[in-house]
């Protein structure tokens, strides 16, 4: 009984400070329900409460659970997908068919790995190539490399796919949502890689390449400045060349209510195969500084014209980037 | 110990023992909708067993299903409308709104419209009314009102706007249902207001379409996705319930249990095989098995059975709340009591509610109050 009555009073145990801000931040930030979340004073109260609680009696206090580690899962389960639907086992498999294309095919050679933070970071890159090659060079990249988890955040039209939804689920891909990085950067100290061009990139034809598009509105500048971890940008040359697009149908596009339809070079060369099969282009990927915002992080919003501002810059210094190693590249096969 | 089925009543002195009890102080006087469904019931239950709880006062329009001691039972229509005169004539302090249709199957859109709607606006029109005692409303709400699209997080706050507008039936009916408590809210701000938004409930006894599709031979899915759920616990609801009233919290929470599983998993967990359906024209296809009654799938789990749902439980953790069950423990709950209902059958407790018993028992001047002391 005792042991019993113990663990009865530990429960109105008053949560730190530090546990609650992003709940804070994520009801003023409310747009439906913020008049029931906002009930400040009542909220205060409630803590109060708990908090006179822990006045009649010893209480425990709970270790509140730090960052927590989506990896680590329940011994009771059946399968390893983690709570964001990532499967290493299945990574493993992915690991042991790709490795052959990165080391011998795109023959991936990087620069500057050790820019990349030991925490939380948002990696941000350009993004090309009608089904991009980038992305999965980057994420097995520096899996293998740095041995680290990457999160990729896409848009939301893959998820609506059958059976590719779901292996790019369990691969690390998933939908755009801020609140999917804000929660993998701030608690979980990820790695999280984003394509701020979003479909402009890989929808741009070959005339176009590495003419980076707009970086949307800035929204991952943003993100990462409430979470409070540095941009790391990327800039890959290699993916245009993979699958170019050489024109786009956009009627047809719309009919099958796609994104973009791209006619690529390699459906030219090998009909239908093309879809799946990458020109064996040279992939030569540099990572640049990291960015630092000195801004306090959690905050509801922030200023628009800093985020514009900031947002303007990594993409000149990628842009600027690509221009110095494309001018360094001999041959698009041989680097 | 998370494994043991925690039975309410122990459950109920468990959580009431968390609060410190004035023995001067006010006791609270409690009105509990839906008394004859499964949460009423046994959140009433709970109730009785703490001393702080001066009355109990439980509506609905069947009889109660589980053995009360001194709940009062009172028979109302669906739509409550005698409820301000009740409010009034009881001075009850405290509404716990269990009264809420969550599985569209079991009854007609318009019956549903009834409850949960009128019921609700009902509810709060006597609770705001000039005299009303009323003072903290706990509503049992569900996570259903996130919806469920391509476009949704992984994770839902409590603040997180839905990703498309509400169209099934449930949704448009616990979205009103929970714009009148947000109206009740901001026009009656000396009552305190617990929104409860509970995510897939699984347990021993509870019956829902997900536990239904779960016993069929073969678990159907949608081919090419593999969704993933979130579950919590029946016990872990109604200790929910009774935190929230214990402790007066304040505002929308979320209440399910750790981690997400993949609906293959969960096939697995309960030994079963899927099956896959073809993800288009599901419903084409679904409609004619749901009419003969073989399939028991409502519309919105279509979408669930796609994308699935997950929703983030930290605000009612940091409030002190702790989960008896994680998800998978819920499901392996769930999946121990259908073994055994598989052996002994379905082993109904034989309780049925007499008025005439039930009223010697509270009334009669032969039945010492004191006896549960003793």
């Amino acid at each position: 009984m005792a042991t019993e009555e113990a663990e009865s009073k530990k429960v109105p145990t008053r949560p730190s400070r530090s546990a609650t801000p992003r709940n804070k931040s994520a009801a003023a930030g409310a747009k439906e329900p913020a008049e029931l979340l906002n009930q400040d004073d009542a909220l205060e109260a409630a803590l109060e409460r708990a908090d006179s609680g822990s006045a009649h009696g010893e209480l425990v206090r709970i270790p509140l659970e730090g960052p927590r580690n989506p990896d680590a899962l329940d011994e009771r389960r059946r399968s390893d997908v983690n709570e964001w639907g990532r499967s290493e086992h299945m990574r493993e498999i992915a690991r042991r068919i790709y490795n052959p294309v990165y080391k011998h095919w795109f023959r991936v050679e990087w620069e500057g790995l050790e820019k990349i933070p030991e925490g939380g970071a948002l990696l941000v890159a350009n993004h090309a190539g009608a089904i991009p090659s980038d992305a999965p060079v980057i994420m097995h990249g520096l899996e293998t490399e740095l041995d680290r988890a990457v999160y990729g955040l896409a848009d939301n039209f893959f998820r609506t796919i059958p059976v590719v939804g779901t292996i790019w689920n369990r691969l690390g891909g998933l939908p755009a949502h801020p609140d999917n990085a804000y929660r993998l950067l701030r608690e979980q100290d990820q790695l999280v890689l984003v394509f701020p061009e979003g479909t402009k990139g890989p929808s741009k034809t070959y005339s176009e390449r590495y003419q980076l598009r707009r970086f949307g509105r800035g929204g991952f500048v943003e993100i990462a400045m409430r979470a409070g971890v540095p941009v790391v940008p990327i800039a890959v040359v290699g993916a245009e060349e993979s699958m170019p697009t050489m024109f786009r149908v956009p009627s047809i596009a719309k009919a099958l209510g796609v994104p973009y339809l791209p006619i690529t070079a390699n459906m030219l060369v090998a009909g239908p195969l093309g879809l799946v099969s990458y020109f064996p282009s040279k992939f030569k990927l540099k990572v640049l500084d990291p960015v630092y915002f000195d801004v306090p992080a959690d905050r509801e919003r922030y200023s628009r014209s800093r985020v514009m501002d900031e947002s303007e810059a990594i993409r000149d210094r990628i842009q600027a980037a690509l221009y110095a190693m494309l001018r360094e590249r001999r041959s698009v096969w041989f680097g | 110990m998370p494994n043991t089925p925690v039975a309410p009543t122990r459950l109920a002195r468990r959580a009431t023992d968390a609060v410190n009890i004035d023995p001067d102080g006010p006791r609270r006087r409690v009105l509990v909708t839906g008394l004859g469904t499964f949460w009423g019931g046994r959140v009433a239950q709970a109730l009785e067993a703490n001393p702080a709880v001066e009355i109990i006062v439980g509506l609905d329009t069947t009889e109660p299903t589980v053995e009360l001691e001194r709940t009062e039972y009172v028979r109302v229509d669906a739509n409550y409308s005698i409820l301000s005169r009740i409010v009034s004539a009881t001075r009850v302090d405290t509404i716990i709104h269990t009264f809420l249709v969550m599985d569209p199957t079991q009854m007609s859109q318009r019956s549903m419209h009834e409850i949960n709607v009128i019921g609700t606006m009902n509810l709060f029109a006597a609770a705001s009314a000039a005299s009303s005692t009323v003072r903290s409303v706990i509503v049992k709400s569900s996570t259903v009102v996130y919806g469920c699209a391509p476009e949704d997080p992984v994770w839902f706050t409590e603040s997180t706007p839905r990703s498309r507008p509400a169209r099934e039936p449930i949704e448009r009916s616990l979205e009103a249902v929970e714009g009148y408590v947000r109206d009740f809210a901001e026009d009656n701000p000396h009552v305190n207001v617990a929104l409860l938004r509970f995510s897939n409930v699984i347990g021993a006894e509870l019956e829902t379409p997900l536990t239904r599709l779960l016993q069929l031979p073969v678990v159907p899915s949608i081919f090419g996705f593999d969704p993933r759920f979130q579950f919590v616990h029946e016990d872990d609801v109604i200790k929910s319930i009774l935190f929230a009233f214990d402790n007066d919290l304040p505002g929308v929470f979320n209440v399910a249990g750790d981690g997400l599983l993949p609906w293959s998993e969960v096939a697995d967990l309960c030994g079963k095989r899927t099956v896959a359906l073809p993800p288009i024209a599901t419903g084409l296809l679904t409609s004619p098995l749901r009419r003969l009654g073989f399939l028991d799938l409502p519309e919105e789990y279509e979408g669930l059975l796609k994308f699935g749902r997950g929703v983030d439980n930290h605000r009612l953790k940091n409030f002190g709340f702790l989960y008896e069950h994680t998800s998978t423990e819920a499901v392996e709950a769930f999946i121990r009591a259908v073994r055994l209902r598989k052996v002994v059958g379905e082993n109904e407790p034989s309780y049925r509610y007499e008025r005439d018993v039930e009223q010697f028992f509270r009334h009669s001047p032969a039945v010492r109050k004191d006896r549960r002391q003793a």
